[in-house]
């Protein structure tokens, strides 16, 4: 249920990349200099950012490291 | 010539640290030490070389020269899609590099796919085509070491020395301190680049007259209003860069660099840290990038602005080579160097300066990771390890450090192209449409030899076709692309001012998605690895 919720979260902010609502204005700039469509881009920056935190705390794959710390260097090569 | 003294005394710092971690490893010729600091970076220097290492050139020149021309699109295009796909793939995939490496003492991707697989020629037909597609990521830095110092000395150094005085301290450091060396000028490199880009915007600004009035000027011109939206841009083409940032994992140097950590916990705060530091560096690059449109003051840049307009309005009457002469004289790759030579003061134009060369000289680890990968993949693969001791590997390293910058540099002082276009069209696109090895590797036990190597021949020859038909095909002056090939109402193959485009979107659209194709059918058509091999990938992981 968790990793299903945290999947559709990202499939979702991969789709607000694509924000066709700010194509084609610049305005309302923000602090009078930025435009709108960069100041949403900084946001989705922010918002993968918060993403990765939920990722990092909900879905770690700790027993990769166990698996690792297990049986290291079992040199197969 | 203050700012370039000051650059050089940066320079000369980098190259200490270099020998400086060279002193600390005297003593442990071993491979591991020297092509992975032996496993053991923490957290802080992890997250700030890994990012540095994916900052180059192309980051701080590159965008600011791209927002130039193409207005704040550059930030959605790159930036906010990296912000999501790069940390997404090293929670996914560098997390799986990691644990793999430690537990089978793999160095390079070469050795896992070998080992997944059960191949050995296959994993170098891998390694020739990631080989080739590196070297001109290499090249990127050697020619923005050229161009900053170029810029910052007022052009007394010219592009040549320039090139030639970066590519000789990063040779230097990365000859002597290997990936322990790399990545504290890495580190060191990054904090001074994230600090640079704050100082950087309130340095212009101010000269400037603050921004409000620069933008409000760029909007009231029908010229440059639509640099401030993305009218300019096609959907589909905004849509095709969200594969771009694919490359990251693929690239050698990034997956060599998983592989450094000390602790799996370490990828945590780089994960979560990345998009923030991505946004820290290309916010300031590309708005400053777009403002330098209003500083038509600037020689050089009202020059630049010139050479569009003539493009622009007599694109369509000129020659194909009078089309490109304009096109690299409109090219604003050093519009950000320009804009500090102006409104900045000597001396904090040469800090300045010192952290933007910090950013080109990234080409480090490419150079670290190309000769990891030979001495492992081929020199070590087929022999040369069983016959000579393991400090000659270490050797046989240093000597393809050396051999290869001397080659990237000569290639530098050739390649006519922008900086963004090089990298965009070559290394991130060929790179991107990799990615499905490592993600099938990792994630599907069904993958097989044979479907991998389907995956990276069509890459290549993809690859080898987009460059061959941008070479026969001349760009089109800028406007609607000249359309080669259609079929039932479809634009199937065109030629745009840019580069190319298939049904409307980047090529790296239809190579990833055929690239997967291929490792999928190929691979449910040919016999898997052995139940053996399987299990020891996937029992834990699945």
């Amino acid at each position: 249920m968790k990793r299903g919720l945290l999947t559709l979260a990202v499939a979702a902010l991969y789709v607000l990349h694509q924000d066709i609502w700010f194509w084609r204005t610049a305005r309302p700039l923000v602090f009078g200099f930025l435009p709108i469509g960069l100041v949403y881009h900084v946001g989705f920056s922010v918002a993968a950012a918060g993403l990765m935190w939920l990722l990092v705390t909900h879905a770690w794959p700790a027993r990769l490291e166990h698996d690792a710390d297990r049986d290291p260097k079992s040199r197969a090569r | 010539m203050i700012p370039a003294a000051i650059v050089c005394f940066y320079l000369a710092i980098v190259l200490y640290i270099g020998v400086f971690a060279f002193r600390r490893a005297r003593g442990k010729e071993q491979a591991e030490d020297y092509f992975l600091a032996n496993r053991s970076l923490g957290p802080f220097v992890f997250l700030m070389s890994l990012f540095g290492t994916n900052m180059t050139a192309f980051a701080i020149l590159g965008s600011s020269g791209h927002a130039f021309s193409n207005g704040i699109v550059t930030y959605g295009l790159m930036a906010s899609s990296s912000s999501l796909v790069i940390p997404l793939t090293l929670f996914l995939v560098g997390t799986r590099l990691w644990a793999l490496g430690k537990k089978h003492g793999f160095m390079t991707p070469v050795q896992m796919f070998r080992d997944r697989w059960e191949c050995s020629h296959i994993g170098t037909v891998i390694f020739a085509v990631q080989a080739t597609l590196l070297v001109p990521y290499i090249i990127i830095g050697v020619m923005g070491g050229g161009t900053t110092l170029a810029a910052v000395s007022g052009g007394r150094v010219p592009f040549w020395l320039g090139g030639a005085i970066v590519a000789l301290v990063v040779m230097s450091y990365v000859f002597f301190g290997g990936m322990r060396g790399t990545a504290w000028v890495n580190t060191f490199q990054t904090v001074l680049f994230l600090c640079f880009g704050a100082v950087a915007v309130a340095v212009i600004a101010a000269g400037m007259g603050g921004f409000r009035s620069a933008a409000a000027a760029l909007l009231a011109s029908p010229a440059t209003a639509p640099l401030l939206s993305r009218e300019r841009v096609l959907p589909y083409y905004f849509l095709s860069y969200t594969f771009i940032p694919l490359s990251s994992i693929a690239f050698p140097h990034i997956a060599i660099f998983c592989l450094t950590a000390r602790h799996m916990a370490q990828f945590k705060k780089t994960v979560i840290f990345y998009p923030l530091c991505i946004m820290a560096i290309w916010l300031p690059c590309v708005f400053l990038g777009v403002m330098a449109n209003r500083a038509d003051e600037v020689p050089g840049i009202q020059q630049k602005l010139e050479a569009r307009r003539t493009l622009t309005t007599q694109g369509a009457t000129l020659t194909p080579a009078q089309r490109l002469e304009l096109r690299e004289q409109s090219a604003g790759d050093d519009v950000l160097l320009l804009l500090l030579e102006r409104y900045a003061p000597t001396w904090l134009a040469g800090l300045l300066g010192a952290g933007i060369m910090a950013a080109v000289m990234a080409s480090d680890s490419q150079i670290l990771a190309l000769s990891t990968m030979f001495t492992e993949d081929v020199f070590a693969h087929y022999g040369g390890k069983l016959r000579f001791a393991e400090a000659v590997q270490v050797h046989t390293g240093r000597l393809f450090v050396v051999l290869l910058t001397v080659f990237a540099y000569l290639m530098a002082l050739q390649a006519p192209e922008s900086i963004f276009e090089l990298a965009i069209q070559y290394a991130f696109t060929g790179f991107a449409a990799l990615s499905p090895l490592l993600i099938a590797a990792l994630f599907w036990r069904g993958s097989t030899k044979w479907g991998a190597l389907a995956a990276t021949l069509w890459v290549a020859a993809a690859v080898a076709a987009v460059a061959v038909f941008q070479q026969l095909v001349p760009a089109p002056p800028p406007g609607p692309p000249r359309v080669v090939y259609a079929a039932g109402g479809l634009e199937l193959l065109a030629r745009t001012a840019g580069g190319t485009s298939a049904l409307g979107f980047m090529p790296v659209v239809p190579m990833t998605l055929i690239s997967a194709l291929l490792m999928f059918v190929v691979s449910r058509l040919t016999p898997k690895p052995s139940p053996t091999t399987i299990a020891r990938y996937f029992s834990a992981n699945a």
